[in-house]
């Protein structure tokens, strides 16, 4: 049992049991917390496991980005937490069976025994392709070679998400005053100018006899 | 890279990755009624995926597969983003998140 061994196993510790608070505590705002505990610690593993760019990324991305629209989400939404909370019991031993069954199964596969008897610190494959390259300048030499057009694929993706979430969530006021520039675009001359025809010359007005009876 | 030459091993990573996943499936089973909580579920489940793809880069010194965590983050940022939307979007029109009440597409 090595330093880095022990961190894991605090680390595995700590994000089994703040996933299993996630799922399991009753207030949405404390399991987003519980969230973010999980995504740091599970941060703290990759980092432990040399992957340090992406370690970074996840608390940048997650803890600083996502769960803090969860939270805002959570916090503006008025939710009835008691009726949402029924039927937790009633799911309890399915839910339970079928995740134990999904473990024990995964745990199998895997076949831990056998792959916890090569460390990471022994196999030769790592040392030869990265050599001593820092992980960031690894990752990036990658990223904008092989990858570069996935890279911009994924810049689209995200900034067309935020288009369609500040599309889905736009509330026209009434009241307010906004510009159209399709229709600023479509307009033609006719929709703005009338002309009229009519003489040249004053016209009578129509209450002027009445007007000189009545002194 | 420091090479933390230790104990740690795929295995553990494996073992963590797949207690994550089993957690956030039973998540979805017993809050079938929150969908906030299924969303944080949805993000553990990725999350447990990325640990897969971060200990096979470290065993089989491969930059890809740290590319595609990186990509994943991505598409499940996105994901969050128009996720929330929508259930701000349906909390406004309908003045509930319960998924027992969101039935409309049932005919």
């Amino acid at each position: 049992m090595d330093y880095p061994l022990l961190a894991f196993y605090a680390f595995a510790a700590a994000a089994v049991m703040s996933a299993v608070a996630v799922i399991s505590v009753r207030n949405p705002v404390q399991a987003a917390l519980f969230l973010v505990l999980t995504f740091f610690t599970v941060a703290c593993t990759w980092i432990l496991a040399g992957a340090e760019f992406l370690g970074i990324a996840l608390v940048l991305v997650y803890v600083g980005a996502v769960m803090v629209l969860f939270l805002f989400v959570v916090m503006m939404l008025d939710i009835d937490i008691a009726r949402i909370r029924e039927g937790y019991v009633r799911y309890l031993p399915v839910g339970l069976l079928v995740a134990v069954a999904m473990l024990v199964e995964m745990l199998v596969l895997i076949g831990i025994r056998a792959r916890i008897a090569v460390p990471f610190g022994e196999n030769v494959a790592m040392a030869a392709n990265q050599g001593d390259v820092p992980n960031t300048t690894w990752l990036a030499r990658a990223l904008f070679t092989d990858f570069l057009l996935p890279f911009e694929v994924a810049a689209v993706i995200l900034t067309i998400a935020v288009v369609a979430a500040v599309m889905l969530t736009l509330r026209r006021s009434v009241g307010t005053k906004h510009q159209d520039p399709a229709a600023q675009s479509r307009v033609r001359a006719g929709d703005r100018l009338r002309m009229v025809r009519m003489e040249a010359v004053r016209p009578i007005p129509a209450t002027a006899p009445a007007e000189e009876t009545k002194p | 890279m420091t090479s933390l030459a230790s104990s740690l091993s795929l295995g553990h990573f494996l073992a963590l990755g797949a207690a994550l996943f089993c957690i956030s499936v039973a998540g979805i089973f017993l809050n079938r009624k929150n969908v906030i909580v299924l969303l944080m579920c949805i993000e553990l489940m990725l999350l447990a995926v990325n640990i897969n793809f971060v200990a096979f880069s470290r065993q089989l010194g491969d930059a890809a597969r740290q590319v595609f965590v990186f990509f994943i983050l991505t598409v499940a940022a996105a994901e969050a983003a128009i996720g929330l939307a929508i259930l701000v979007t349906l909390f406004r029109n309908r003045r509930t998140i319960d998924v027992a009440d969101i039935d409309t597409l049932k005919g």
